[in-house]
């Protein structure tokens, strides 16, 4: 039998041969620091076979408005969001020149994924683009990184890897419970780990140069400035450059906050050092319990340290409340205690190298103190606005974040901001990718489209999931009335949870929807295995307009957890127990 | 007793009901005193069990029998239909249990000390944890009966004429007869065994595999539908050694672009396929295993090769034989029993349900689903249809394969290939790096309607996890998802389910679907 069908063949050879020419990209472009323009001739080498018609309207020396996508070549269809495959064939055209006497049209300050996103789609919209990045060294350890920001560097990748970790020690003991005969007293290897996990984000760094390059961006590793709004002076190791542009997209993010207490800055790390720390962490004190706080305890508890978690007031701030109590409790059932209503004071270390950290409890006003081996502050992040002079250029701020107007526009006509440096938007590597593409696409691109930062959906990997897209219930409740909000609950069990006896105390889903009419789903959440992988279809239905009708009458796929959305049929109101009894009728 | 049954409903169902489907209804009127039952369901799996507690809930007397005919080998189970006992749930079991042992492998490559170099399988233990779990479903389902006032009789029913069922009320004791104004047919189906000698003394079937008190060693695996695929991925994960014989095409009905990929997945993890071959005979040799006659089709060439276990996969069918439906009149064809929209057979108050109906999907949650819709049709004066169409499903197979609404052919057939665009795309799920565990096969993609704002037609993912992706996809479709929304649907980074967010190549562009960067 031929396995493979001819169209799954070329797919293969396709591969294999994008494998080779990375390959040769690596020999020719041995030194990566070197500039653009030396690698330029064995890109455009390996490019020819699909530059077919490139040449002839390079030579054709027709600009036309950027707008224009497709125009000339036919494109393979025709859609104004859909169209990203047309624009990857449109060449690199000469500039029109849009102010003239600028070194480029766009100067994207920060190379993280709204910077690097934004960055590349202008180019491939004809902009002539650069784009700076810079790392400052965290204060305690010199912690720095490459390009890509956060989300690659210290943020979704190390910590969806240090997650994975430990779900795999958790695994272990599961297969032994399925007849797997292996020896469930475990250890890891924290620097073993932390080996593979950097390995894994130089590699990202690696691709995201190359792919820079092949994207015809010109990538500048240096500190910028504001000297006016179209003038930015950028820090090189080299010395220092003055720029111009016509356009600047401010996306430089932000990192971990520090508390005001003695000892914070010289004893305690952050989530920036955590994914790359030389020694195992031992007992952690983590304090902030956002979502960064109870992932970096989840997985910290998984990999066999004790992390205390400290919470100054409550727990997953902006969530929905209920599902962010059922987090915390889940993760106190598997032993990782919450210091409630308290407040660090004061970080000492020890002549055995220990930290001894003191706190106070805000209700009672009592004070304790604590050994630990580690303390990790994540009590939120800051707007990296300090260094980049922004009154200059006359840009307004609002505490260290930058406002924007729903086209990314800031006070500045010429100035945009994208990503976690916006006031007031969520702080999310999709959301800003897909912001930064856009907005490059309406200055570039002749779109119109604007980010929908609404229904947005996003995942908590503590050791249960936590995923939720749409409205919390006090959200719904607030912004329609309690007497218009049905939510629909149920608690449940995976199925392969029963073998390994996994507690399923805290597997629970709810549906807030309209109360009447069609009974529009306003917020889905969810806590369970794959939240996030269950959570992605839903929200795509929520943006189709999903309703509880459709939801319960979509047959559900089993033995799935995601299917039990489609089982969901106790509302709160009736106050029926939400437990399930049976299983498969 | 009708008062209270009516109370119930009211303050428990009614509420829930009225709030989900949305329409007033009242009650079943009133049962008619000439018949013994309002409804008798023949069958207690998935279709049956739902329709019957629906029923009770809505106030009808009903009557569940339910019988399981031990396998030629002597295998049997309690109640619950072929989900619980043989199918669903001990596949997804024994597929954990084999992702599991990859996942040791793997914990190895994110440091963790765990000796993975000897590592093997306790099937007896496996096999024990897993009848237990059903051991427990088959209480708490009988428990739920009792609760719900559903009388169940654990017998085999059949008709004397439409409105009398027959069955034995207990081993040795005179057979009862009993009447119902309606009788839901929900008796399933069991594995199909090949007409060749040897087959059904010496071969076993999905319904002994998951119960088998020896460990199953060398495997040949005959067919290739999702069943067979997935024993055999299971069983090579457990460490065993499956060989999967296709007699012509794998994973028939399926998208056929995903099946190869899927074939080809197999085959790179050491799965081999006997392609074009049919099975001829088995024979016990002196020392205990089994020797199997093969012919490939194409070449027409003979072949044999020695197994320990022998596993039939060539397809299911129906339980018709014992129902001795020629007494009420109800059409089959093949092996299967022909329904309108809303179940019904030819005979008005006959109607069928789940894996016995011809030409619907067998899947739990669909015989569920319609089986519940037809009892409040039935009792609660509900109009709501079942409807079969975009119904998700998902292959258990190490990389898990799951779809929801057309396969790319199917659409190119109803709306020719000029008016369908698919988007798709390799990527490479983040948690592969560490463990080098091979991208080459996580595939997805999306075939749509190539104008307007490119309705999907159907969606088609090979990866990790594959149901609980699909799952939300599938309400998607249903709520009519559109390239457009699908595009602008913000990521949940970093998982695969994202990955349809960023599909951007379109197939007739000819570009190349791998992915480059990660996260920008």
């Amino acid at each position: 039998m031929n396995l493979c069908n001819s169209r799954l063949s070329v797919t293969f050879v396709r591969q294999c041969s994008t494998i080779f020419t990375s390959s040769i990209l690596q020999n020719k472009c041995s030194s990566i620091n070197g500039r653009v323009s030396s690698c330029s001739s064995s890109f455009s080498a390996h490019r020819t076979m699909s530059s077919g018609h490139r040449g002839s309207r390079d030579s054709s020396g027709s600009p036309g408005p950027a707008g224009a996508a497709g125009v000339g070549g036919a494109p393979p269809f025709q859609h104004p969001h859909c169209d990203r495959a047309a624009m990857y064939e449109q060449p690199v055209r000469k500039m029109r020149t849009k102010g003239g006497t600028y070194d480029y049209d766009l100067i994207v300050i920060g190379g993280g994924s709204a910077g690097l996103a934004c960055a590349k789609e202008a180019v491939l919209n004809g902009a002539r683009v650069a784009c700076l990045d810079y790392v400052k060294p965290t204060p305690t350890l010199g912690t720095k990184w490459g390009v890509g920001g956060t989300c690659v560097n210290v943020g979704c990748i190390p910590k969806k890897l240090m997650h994975q970790a430990s779900l795999l020690g958790e695994a272990v003991h599961e297969a032994a419970a399925y007849g797997w005969n292996v020896d469930d007293k475990i250890k890891p290897d924290w620097n073993k780990l932390v080996q593979s996990v950097q390995n894994h984000i130089k590699s990202v760094n690696w691709v995201t140069r190359v792919d820079l390059r092949d994207k015809k961006v010109e990538y500048i590793n240096g500190l910028g400035s504001f000297v006016d709004s179209h003038t930015m002076l950028a820090k090189l190791k080299s010395g220092e450059r003055t720029i111009t542009a016509q356009t600047f997209v401010i996306a430089v993010g932000g990192r971990p906050r520090y508390p005001d207490i003695p000892g914070a800055v010289e004893h305690g790390i952050t989530s920036d050092d955590l994914f790359s720390l030389d020694r195992e962490p031992g007992k952690t004190l983590v304090v902030g319990a956002g979502y960064i706080g109870l992932e970096c305890a989840g997985f910290l508890k998984g990999l066999g340290y004790e992390p205390t978690v400290m919470v100054r007031s409550i727990v997953l701030r902006g969530f929905d409340q209920q599902m962010a109590e059922l987090v915390a409790s889940s993760m106190e059932e598997r032993g990782i205690p919450f210091l409630r209503k308290s407040v660090p004071l004061s970080v000492e270390k020890q002549d055995d190298g220990k930290l001894l950290v003191k706190y106070q409890n805000t209700e009672t006003g009592e004070e304790a103190e604590e050994l630990f081996d580690t303390v990790l502050w994540a009590i939120g992040r800051k707007g990296l606005v300090d260094d980049l002079n922004l009154p200059n250029a006359g840009v307004s701020v609002q505490k260290d974040k930058i406002p924007v107007d729903s086209q990314e526009a800031t006070n500045v006509a010429n100035i945009y901001a994208v990503g976690d440096i916006i006031y007031g938007k969520p702080e999310l590597t999709p959301v800003a990718v897909l912001a930064g593409r856009l907005l490059a696409r309406r200055l570039y691109g002749g779109a119109t489209q604007r980010m929908d930062y609404n229904d947005v959906a996003t995942t908590v990997f503590t050791p249960l999931e936590y995923a939720c897209v749409g409205l919390s219930e006090e959200d719904a409740v607030k912004q329609y009335g309690a007497d218009e909000v049905e939510v629909f609950h149920g608690y449940y069990k995976p199925t392969e949870f029963f073998i390994p006896q996994k507690s399923v105390r805290y597997c629970y889903l709810k549906a807030v929807a309209e109360r009447h009419g069609d009974q529009r789903v306003y917020g889905l959440h969810y806590l369970g295995p794959v939240a996030g992988e269950v959570i992605q279809g839903f929200a795509a239905a929520l943006k189709s307009g999903l309703t509880i009708n459709t939801l319960i009458n979509t047959v559900g796929i089993h033995p799935t957890t995601a299917e039990e959305f489609t089982r969901l049929s106790i509302t709160k109101r009736s106050g029926l127990d939400p437990t399930p009894a049976s299983c498969c009728s | 007793m009708t008062a209270l049954k009516f109370m119930r409903c009211s303050s428990r169902t009614c509420p829930t009901i009225r709030a989900t489907i949305g329409v007033g209804w009242s009650r079943h009127a009133s049962s008619n005193p000439r018949y013994d039952y309002d409804l008798v369901v023949l069958g207690g799996g998935s279709a049956g069990l739902a329709c019957a507690k629906e029923a009770a809930d809505c106030g009808a007397r009903v009557l569940c029998l339910d019988f399981v005919k031990p396998t030629p080998v002597g295998t049997r189970w309690g109640i619950g239909g072929t989900c619980v006992n043989v199918g669903c749930i001990p596949k997804k079991l024994m597929h954990q249990a084999s992702l599991l042992g990859e996942a040791v492998h793997e914990a190895v490559a994110y440091g963790w000390n765990v000796d993975d170099q000897n590592l093997r399988p306790d099937w007896r233990k496996l096999v024990r944890s897993v009848q237990n779990h059903i051991k427990s479903v088959n209480w708490v389902t009988r428990v739920d009966l009792r609760d719900k006032k559903v009388e169940y009789v654990n017998s085999l029913g059949a008709f004397l004429d439409s409105h009398t069922i027959e069955f034995l009320a207990r081993p040795g004791s005179e057979r009862r007869q009993v009447t119902s104004e309606h009788v839901v047919v929900a008796v399933g189906g069991r594995p199909r065994y090949p007409d060749i000698p040897g087959a059904v003394e010496l071969g076993i079937t999905s319904d002994d595999i998951f119960s088998y008190e020896r460990e199953p060693g060398r495997t040949l695996v005959v067919g290739a539908g999702y069943v067979g695929l997935e024993c055999a991925c299971f069983l090579k994960g457990l460490g065993y050694e499956p060989t999967v014989m296709v007699r012509s095409i794998v994973l028939r009905g399926f998208d056929r672009q995903m099946s190869e990929l899927l074939a080809a997945m197999m085959t790179e993890r050491g799965v081999p396929f006997l392609g074009t071959t049919i099975p001829q005979s088995v024979e016990r040799q002196a020392d205990g295993r089994l020797l199997v006659r093969y012919r490939n089709t194409t070449t027409g060439t003979e072949g044999s090769d020695v197994f320990d276990t022998v596993l039939w996969a060539i397809g299911r069918r129906g339980l018709i034989e014992d129902l001795n439906l020629p007494a009420a009149g109800v059409e089959i064809r093949n092996d299967k029993i022909v329904v309108d929209a809303t179940e019904a057979t030819n005979v008005p108050h006959i109607f069928a349900v789940g894996d016995i109906i011809y030409g619907r999907p067998e899947l739990t949650p669909v015989a569920i689903l319609s089986g519940r819709l037809l009892a409040r049709r039935l009792f609660a004066g509900a109009t709501q249809l079942m409807d079969y169409a975009d119904v998700a499903t998902t292959v258990f197979t190490p990389l898990e394969y799951s779809c929801v609404g057309m396969s790319e052919e199917t659409a190119i057939e109803l709306r020719g290939a000029d008016n369908i665009e698919v988007f798709h795309g390799y990527y490479k799920p983040t948690e592969f790096f560490i463990p080098q565990k091979s991208v080459r096969h996580c595939y997805l993609k999306a075939v749509a309607e190539i104008s307007g704002d490119q309705k999907i037609l159907g969606l088609h993912y090979i990866g990790p996890v594959a149901g609980e992706v699909i799952q939300g996809f599938a309400a998607a479709l249903k709520s009519g998802l559109t390239v457009k929304t699908l595009l602008n649907t913000v990521g949940i980074h970093p998982t695969t389910a994202e990955e349809f967010t960023r599909l951007s190549i379109t197939k007739r562009s000819g570009r190349d679907p791998t992915p480059a960067s990660c996260c920008s």
